[in-house]
């Protein structure tokens, strides 16, 4: 592999770059692994404890992570003398056993409203004549949409990188690599997506928190917020986001009609998440994640 | 208190903007042309944290309810009072009842207005900065409306008095080119570029188009290729996908190699495409007031370039400050 100048190497073959004055980028991996995100997490909660005065913000994502610095505090280059030990601290991190909450979350697949919102981008997508689900479906070798909901709906995700917007987490579906669902993102993002759309990119979906640009392709929408600027739900207890990392989510398939009394009940603000506290095992998960998921999954159907 | 009698095209309550919630997917927001506001808010006394207005192209008309000093600065724009022609770049003293009338900007694209104490709005994550996206902050979390009536603090530069014809120094008045330089410190995933295409990106105009607002800058001119690879797991398929980052502000994206995108202070915190280069934060200011159909340059300089520009900018702001408490 070539690099050009600019991208130093740490030790670990890390690669880290200035975000000019203000930001530091270090990516561990051009490609996605759940061993690889833990250690990202490992590192920026090792970052985040040392308390170092002028970083600004600590920003993990699914295999790398950014930094922003005051630099009157804190000189950019001088944070790069911190991360090669920092890395050399976090080596390995396959046996890791996180916290998590497993939520479910109601989601209309191949509904009206993103339909009608793809419809208007067209000639950004790789298939104008497909529907963003047909095209999901076709490039994973399904037959049809509905396999492709059913493979999406039954497996849970891991929120592996919460960014791009307030409430916006991007989760990795808990299946073995060659499972994973993969779609590339728009040739040209839109412009506009409805909020709760629920969206595929790369291997990760997302619920869209608010209407807005977009770039993944839109599978369906979600009938609860994830987002929620007054915080109006009584599960939002006084945050205005829903998801945080590690956070491990089950999308339920629900129809039109289902989908519009979940509506009114969010809408009298009587909604309540199904929410239960669990810890994900790496290794365990790793040894037979089907066997895994199910027993995770249990904790879901309970009443 | 501060009537709001026509709103203008797009104006907000703007300050030096939030730190440390871009973790959760909220970008700094606040003056898009830091140097513009905070130069206007040392003209009236204001301390460095208070708020005023951005405008976009066509400003506010507004109705001063209480004695008051103002600045405008940023965008050549003719802004009367009572209809009476005002200077831009000096604070102006405004009697209670009087209208303040911005226009259309001749060059540049956002003017500042400063009012002596800061517009006062219940600041959200310590700014009150309106990040529109959201509806955080600012006057209910979106653009002023007609009928919006604003309340004035008293964020001031302790022992300033309110006196108009303060004036920022001639010299360091900027003026708003058609065609831009904007210096990058190339980095990220630029290692996904061609060799050729980065000497495009850093030789080639390119145009700003309509789609520019607070979130990017969108730029249109020669498309650039990404080094040809089996897509790493998770990134997707196209060459300018990669598994989801997050993005600096002043970064640039190049979205299926045809189009730059240049994240601003409403950026999105991250995502999928490409980043090649991050606009240094003294140029940031430059590039907020740039339009459509302008030209930019994007010229290459190290980390070291973009901290002394940093520090040359503040130098700047100082003598502003020292002439505004002289």
């Amino acid at each position: 592999m070539t690099d050009s100048a600019s991208a130093t190497r740490l030790e670990d073959g890390s690669r880290y770059s200035f975000g000019a004055d203000e930001f530091v980028f270090v990516e561990l991996s051009e490609e996605m692994s759940l061993q690889t995100t833990l250690r990202v997490i490992a590192i920026t909660d090792g970052l985040r404890d040392d308390d170092v005065p002028g970083l600004l913000d600590i920003c993990p994502a699914h295999v790398s992570y950014m930094l922003r610095v005051d630099p009157e505090v804190l000189d950019p280059r001088d944070v790069v003398v911190l991360l090669g030990d920092l890395h050399r601290r976090c080596g390995d991190s396959s046996e890791l056993t996180i916290h998590a909450r497993l939520i479910e979350l109601p989601v209309f697949y191949d509904d009206p409203w993103t339909r009608e919102a793809l419809m208007r981008f067209r000639d950004r997508h790789q298939a104008p004549e497909l529907t963003d689900l047909q095209y999901c479906a076709r490039i994973n070798g399904f037959n049809d949409s509905e396999e492709l909901i059913k493979a999406h709906s039954s497996a849970p995700f891991i929120a592996t990188f919460i960014g791009f917007m307030p409430g916006n987490a991007e989760s990795y579906q808990l299946v073995p690599r060659a499972r994973q669902l993969e779609a590339p993102k728009y040739l040209r993002p839109r412009t506009d997506t409805p909020d709760r759309a629920l969206g595929h990119g790369g291997a990760f979906t997302t619920i869209y928190p608010v209407q807005g640009a977009g770039g993944f392709q839109l599978l369906g929408r979600c009938a609860v917020p994830v987002f929620d600027v007054d915080h109006r739900l009584p599960d939002f207890a006084g945050e205005m986001v829903l998801p945080r990392a590690g956070d491990i989510f089950k999308y339920r398939p629900i129809d039109h009609e289902e989908y519009l009394l979940i509506r009114a009940s969010v809408e009298e603000t009587s909604y309540r998440y199904k929410i239960r506290e669990t810890t994900f095992d790496l290794a365990a998960f790793t040894v037979d994640p089907d066997a895994y998921n199910k027993h995770l999954l249990e904790a879901l159907s309970d009443d | 208190m501060i009537e709001v009698v026509a709103p203008g095209l797009y104006s907000t309550i703007q300050d030096r903007g939030r730190s440390g919630f871009y973790a959760l997917g909220i970008p700094p927001s606040g003056a898009m042309d830091r140097f513009a506001h905070d130069a206007a808010n040392a003209l009236v006394g204001n301390s460095p944290e208070a708020a005023g207005i951005e405008t976009t192209f066509l400003g506010p008309t507004l109705r001063f309810g209480a004695f008051t000093v103002v600045a405008v600065t940023g965008a050549d724009v003719t802004v009367t009072l009572d209809g009476v022609r005002v200077p831009l770049w000096m604070s102006q003293v405004v009697r209670a009842g009087q209208t303040l009338q911005f226009g259309t900007t001749r060059s540049g694209a956002r003017a500042y207005l400063a009012v002596r104490g800061g517009v006062d709005v219940p600041p959200v994550m310590g700014s009150r900065s309106t990040y529109v996206t959201s509806g955080l902050g600012g006057l209910q979390g979106r653009a002023l409306q007609s009928g919006d009536v604003l309340t004035v603090g008293h964020l001031l530069i302790p022992g300033t008095e309110p006196r108009g014809g303060v004036a920022v120094p001639d010299d360091l008045v900027p003026t708003y080119p058609t065609d831009l330089e904007i210096r990058v410190v190339p980095g990220l995933c630029d290692y996904r570029l061609t060799p050729e295409s980065v000497r495009h990106l850093y030789s080639e105009p390119y145009g700003v188009t309509i789609e520019s607002n607070r979130t990017g800058y969108r730029l249109s001119g020669r498309p650039l290729e990404f080094v040809g690879r089996e897509a790493p797991f998770g990134a997707g398929a196209d060459p300018s996908n990669v598994v989801n980052l997050g993005y600096p502000v002043g970064s640039i994206q190049v979205p299926s190699g045809t189009e730059l995108i240049c994240l601003l202070r409403d950026a999105v915190t991250g995502g999928g495409y490409a980043t090649v280069g991050t606009v240094i934060s003294a140029d940031l200011d430059l590039l907020a007031q740039a339009k459509s159909p302008d030209r930019v340059r994007f010229i290459p300089v190290s980390v070291d370039v973009a901290l002394a520009e940093r520090s040359t900018r503040a130098q700047r702001l100082q003598r502003i400050t020292w002439v505004a408490t002289r």
